[in-house]
């Protein structure tokens, strides 16, 4: 499926940095370690956001203020977690692009982003009608229920790319 | 009973057998425990922060730590509920490692830091007096599961 990505991966796969991350001892585990605990912080409040969407936690607190304290922190995160990311994929492109953990969790990552720009385009426009509510609109509600499962298939999809079970050479 | 003992009637029991010979049970045990962990660590963040003056400053600590509450110790029961399990599957290996102690230790210090000086930081944040203890006991909280999540990530590398 698209040879051009796949020659482009094949030829990242032999540049001299690609193959110092992938041999050196400490930059790759340090860098995956780095990836693995910032999702405490995007993803941690991002939780905290799509619970406050689905109207169960931090209720008092209106929806926009919630949003405008939290969004620099997850905003951090998620560029943490771009970075290392994308730091982990040049690692090990061959292997990484032809597994299909990671492109289940790539799926899931564009589906994540077209939740949040709906949200974010839609109900949201309208949040100084519904932002103090404790039960928000459905619409908000579904867009935090939709976020949450994204995610959790994200970091599951994201933990099983070290499981080579469907590798073409296994 | 001492330690090796328990970790090798642990290894050899049925459980981390269980655990061992299937292919899906593992990874699955390893996703709570990584769910887990970004909802235990959105709550220890969020409630630190506030301690420390950021995020949600517009509400008092105290309503930002008992509104996380629940998450936060049900995701402590996942992470300890699958850690266990983890470590069960491999106690011989894990008890035989530094960086396991190491987490250990500093998940005990975090837990105990957690139900003593960060809920009084909670208690008296916001008066007038003590304002660098909530602070140093936020810090000190925040570096300790940052500990029990470095030391976490050791485990495998070592």
């Amino acid at each position: 499926m698209f040879p051009q990505i796949y020659h482009f991966v094949e030829w990242l796969d032999q540049t001299p940095w690609s193959v110092a991350l992938h041999e050196s001892i400490w930059a790759y585990p340090i860098i995956e370690s780095v990836h693995v605990l910032c999702l405490c912080l995007f993803l941690g409040m991002a939780i905290l956001l799509d619970l406050r969407l689905l109207g169960i936690t931090l209720k008092r607190v209106p929806v926009k203020e919630l949003a405008d304290r939290l969004l620099p922190w997850t905003i951090a995160g998620f560029i943490i977690m771009v970075i290392t990311g994308v730091l982990l994929f040049y690692g090990i492109p061959v292997r990484t692009y032809t597994n299909i953990f990671f492109r289940i969790k790539v799926a899931l990552l564009i589906l994540a982003g077209l939740n949040v720009w709906y949200f974010h385009s839609g109900i949201y426009t309208k949040v100084a009608e519904w932002g103090r509510d404790f039960k928000p609109p459905s619409k908000a509600r579904m867009a935090g229920m939709a976020s949450l499962i994204l995610w959790a298939g994200i970091v599951v999809a994201g933990r099983m790319i070290a499981y080579n079970w469907f590798d073409k050479d296994h | 009973m001492g330690i090796l003992t328990f970790v090798t009637w642990l290894d050899n029991s049925a459980l981390a057998h269980g655990i061992r010979d299937s292919r899906w049970l593992f990874p699955v045990i390893e996703a709570c425990h990584l769910l887990g962990l970004a909802v235990l660590g959105g709550c220890v963040l969020i409630v630190n922060m506030r301690l420390l003056g950021m995020g949600l400053r517009g509400q008092s600590a105290s309503e930002v730590a008992s509104d996380v509450k629940p998450f936060m110790l049900t995701s402590l029961a996942v992470m300890l509920v699958s850690g266990f399990l983890l470590f069960a599957s491999e106690a011989i290996k894990c008890s035989d490692n530094t960086a396991f102690w190491v987490k250990m230790s500093c998940l005990a210090l975090a837990i105990i830091a957690t139900f003593t000086i960060q809920n009084r930081a909670i208690q008296i944040e916001g008066r007038s007096r003590g304002a660098f203890q909530v602070k140093l006991a936020a810090l000190v909280s925040v570096l300790l599961w940052a500990g029990v999540g470095v030391s976490g990530r050791w485990i495998g590398f070592s």
